[in-house]
């Protein structure tokens, strides 16, 4: 049955209420199966062989001193991986990424795959393969990638989306424009303007576990994948077509994943442990050590951003112009595209114009990272925007209010907005206690606005009423942050049931019809939605069944609180019936009783946060502690409003990370220097407040119970609010992300020297 | 016939213009005959096009009607972390 997916307002029983994850228990206890937790009998294990070369010529790979090792029982380069894209560009670059072909394009790339009897083994084979390298020249800098004396990587990329296409191939694969308006007439009607250049470094998303695989081919062509994933059903399509195997013929489950975050919408190493295993004829075990995630999994772009806005002396901002440029690793890719869109979707602009140009540099394979693109944008904009409304002399939220979009302005990337919610995260900041709270010396608050567009997609859900009467939910998106709860609520929910009695499991990809990834935001919108069509689906059949108990029409029986009722003047007078009393009569009634959909869930509905921070920065070494830090977004409707917290919390802790400590470092020779957490510095408990959070309730009209996609946009707003609160603590306008203590501490004696 | 509105990448393909008009009824027409008035448009439909309908973005679903008097935009297909 269709779902009519627009939004009904009623009084939710269970709906924003929290009750405890069904995985909690396994995760607290240590039982919880992960990625590395699988083994198969007689499992080989994998290793990988990797660049030290940032780019070079692959002329030879002999692997026969490694063959005769014993104990190794096979070994893989690119000639066991053909090339069977037929085409497809963003295949193709999928294979060479998981394996090189006849370059490396930068440090960690793969080369070679070594499946022994153990990991001792395996890591003496590792040695004794011999690649012939012809050295080439790197470049692993944003804006040096551009400049004609870089190398160039790829000699088949020339610029996109130019004309006259250009006849010389480059390290700029494409190059878009968004906007509208004239902005040099902006800019002059402007009485004041902010121009200012902006830097990110590359960040890695940092989850916990990780990227492990247990992988199994036989001879018969028949395949199995345990994996960490955040989309099981893009894995099995993804390896099924590298591997020319039949999507049906291979089986991927998901195990519990320690974190995604868009690192894992891709696959990395998977196809080298299935190739291994074909080759083998034995299960693979494949587990990425901690330095090959750094080195060669898919962290997120560093960037390079002109940032230029101009507003009359009533607050009115006349212009806004930014260049953007991000790098896609040594691939082509669209990173920029996607944070020119995003740049400046929080403002009422009349003249506006965002420039992307696409850099391909010597770094790993970019993979999305929570709300793509669109906290590096946010960075430049929300700094800008805070020096404008200083210069001018109003109030940064004030400020903001005057120019935030709303229904019906024409947004910086093109179409005109339906009802939005920037105004009211806004309006909540300025009136929350936060923001008259007073502040100690050395402390300054700072404040910024973030977008992100949230998606729908592929979905499908399976509804089975068990014999006793409890429900499964078997549905096909990862659970990365308390889906589950949420999903088992909304079925709950709608059955007229208690949450106990729904238990919600992730199907594996042999028993469901294929599902997206667990990505934009999209796992409680989409699989919900699904979700509440399948509750509806069921409650049909459940009624049909009671109408056969009771032998009346089935028209005239009605769902009600979890009860099928006789209704309706046909109808005659009998006891309601519970759901254990028609499942324990299915075999008489018509065998299991189930409720199924399938869907493409769309109108995900554009999203918003305000973030306030508060930071004390010591002027002594540069060194800065976040001292209070509050999130502002619309949830549409809180399923379980404690992960929907939680999601908020964990985005801006991750883009507090990003604004203060985290990047990556490559050395001159282009080797990536800091590739374990003692050197890349994520935040832990002891370095952050508490998060306070604010959930905004304002219903997406193209979701039958509200639900707006939560995950990402909290991460959108961080580096901007620490940058702002920097420079209100120390006087110091910080343009290059992150804010170390030795950068703090370089710009805060500059200042002292003017 | 409705106006479709195209991004920054696009434009070149219809020789700058910021939009084209397609007589189409649903997403699957303009697709289909985008890529017939301009072969360049197959690698960028190929990869993913999503269109905006009235401010609401949409990825998949071909059946999708376009009004006569909607506001029609080509994005990029967005991807998610």
């Amino acid at each position: 049955m269709p779902l009519d997916t627009s939004f009904v307002a009623r009084k939710f029983k269970q709906i924003g209420t929290r009750p405890l994850r069904p995985d909690g228990l396994d995760k607290v206890t240590g039982r919880a199966r992960y990625g590395a937790d699988y083994n198969a009998p007689g499992q080989l294990i994998a290793l990988v062989l990797r660049s030290p070369h940032p780019h070079a010529k692959i002329k030879k790979i002999d692997t026969s001193k490694a063959e005769k090792l014993p104990g190794v029982k096979a070994i893989i380069t690119s000639a066991d991986l053909p090339d069977l894209t037929n085409g497809d560009r963003g295949m193709r670059d999928m294979l060479e990424n998981c394996m090189a072909r006849k370059k490396v394009l930068y440090d960690g790339h793969a080369v070679a795959a070594v499946a022994a009897i153990d990991a001792t083994t395996a890591r003496k084979a590792l040695k004794l393969i011999k690649v012939d390298y012809e050295i080439l020249p790197h470049v692993t800098d944003v804006d040096e990638a551009l400049k004609p004396s870089a190398p160039v990587i790829h000699d088949d990329i020339f610029t996109d989306g130019v004309e006259p296409k250009p006849a010389k191939p480059s390290n700029n694969n494409k190059r878009a424009t968004f906007g509208h308006g004239d902005i040099e007439q902006g800019f002059k009607d402007a009485d004041f303007i902010v121009e200012r250049s902006f830097k990110t470094e590359q960040t890695h998303q940092g989850y916990i576990e990780p990227h492990a695989c247990v992988a199994n081919v036989n001879p018969d062509g028949q395949g199995e994948l345990w994996v960490c994933t955040q989309g099981h059903f893009v894995y099995r399509n993804q390896c099924a077509a590298l591997l020319g195997m039949d999507i049906s013929r291979l089986r991927v489950t998901a195990s519990e994943i320690g974190g995604g975050f868009g690192g894992k919408t891709h696959i990395w190493t998977e196809p080298l442990a299935l190739a291994l295993s074909r080759k083998a004829n034995k299960p693979v075990k494949l587990t990425m050590t901690r330095e090959d995630v750094f080195r060669a999994s898919g962290p997120t772009s560093s960037t390079s951003i002109d940032m230029k806005i101009g507003a009359k002396k009533d607050g009115t901002i006349t212009a806004a112009h930014g260049v953007l440029r991000y790098h896609g690793g040594a691939f082509p890719a669209t990173w920029a595209e996607f944070g020119a869109m995003t740049a400046f979707a929080c403002y009422d602009l009349k003249n506006v114009r965002s420039d992307s140009i696409e850099v391909i540099v010597n770094r790993p394979k970019t993979a999305a990272y929570r709300a793509p693109s669109a906290p590096m944008a946010a960075f430049a904009v929300e700094s800008a925007i805070d020096e404008l409304a200083h210069k001018i002399g109003m109030d940064a939220v004030d400020f903001r209010i005057k120019n935030a979009a709303k229904e019906g302005t024409k947004s910086s990337y093109g179409p005109v907005y339906g009802p939005i919610g920037i105004g009211a995260t806004l309006e909540a900041a300025k009136n929350h206690p936060h923001m008259k709270a007073p502040l100690g010396k050395n402390q300054g608050r700072g404040m910024a606005c973030g977008f992100w567009f949230n998606f729908g997609g592929q979905t499908c859900t399976d509804i089975n009423v068990t014999p006793d009467g409890s429900v499964t939910v078997a549905v096909g998106t990862i659970d990365v942050g308390g889906s589950r709860a949420s999903i088992g609520l909304m079925a709950a929910e709608e059955l007229g049931l208690p949450y106990e009695q729904v238990r919600v499991v992730i199907a594996d990809t042999s028993s469901l019809g294929h599902n997206d990834m667990t990505d934009g935001s999209r796992g409680t919108f989409s699989t919900g939605m699904a979700t509440v069509a399948a509750a509806r689906n069921c409650i049909k059949e459940l009624c049909k069944r009671a109408a056969k108990m009771w032998d009346i029409p089935e028209d005239a029986v009605e769902w009600v609180d979890g009860m099928a009722k006789p209704a309706g003047s046909n109808a005659g007078n009998f006891p309601p019936l519970s759901i254990k009393e028609i499942a324990a009569a299915a075999g008489n009634t018509g065998g299991p009783i189930a409720g199924h959909n399938e869907l493409v869930a769309d109108g995900a509905g554009v999203s918003f946060a305000t973030h306030i921070c508060d930071i004390e920065v010591d002027p002594e070494t540069g060194l800065s502690r976040v001292k209070r830090y509050t999130v502002i977004q619309d949830a549409g409707k809180a399923i379980h409003p404690t992960y929907v917290e939680g999601q908020y919390q964990g985005g801006a802790a991750q883009g507090i990370g990003w604004a203060l400590n985290e990047e990556y470092i490559y050395g001159k020779d282009g080797r990536l220097q800091n590739a374990g957490f003692l050197d890349y510095r994520i935040p832990v408990c002891s370095d952050l407040p508490f998060i306070d959070t604010m959930i905004l309730e304002i219903p997406n009209p193209n979701h039958p119970f509200g639900v707006r996609g939560v995950g990402e946009t909290s991460i959108v707003p961080p580096l901007a609010a620490v940058a702002n609160a920097m420079s209100n603590a120390a006087g110091v306008r910080m343009t290059h992300i992150p804010m170390s203590p030795p950068r703090v501490l370089k710009a805060i004696e500059a200042l002292k020297k003017h | 016939m409705v106006e479709v509105h195209l991004w920054g990448a696009l434009r070149p393909i219809v020789g700058g213009a910021h939009s084209v008009f397609v007589d189409a009824r649903n997403i699957r027409e303009l697709f289909k005959k985008l890529g017939e008035d301009y072969p360049s448009f197959e690698p960028h439909l190929k990869r993913g096009v999503a269109v905006s309908i009235n401010g609401k973005i949409y990825r998949d679903m071909w059946d999708t009607e376009l009004p006569g008097d909607a506001e029609i935009y080509l994005l990029p297909r967005i991807p998610g972390g």
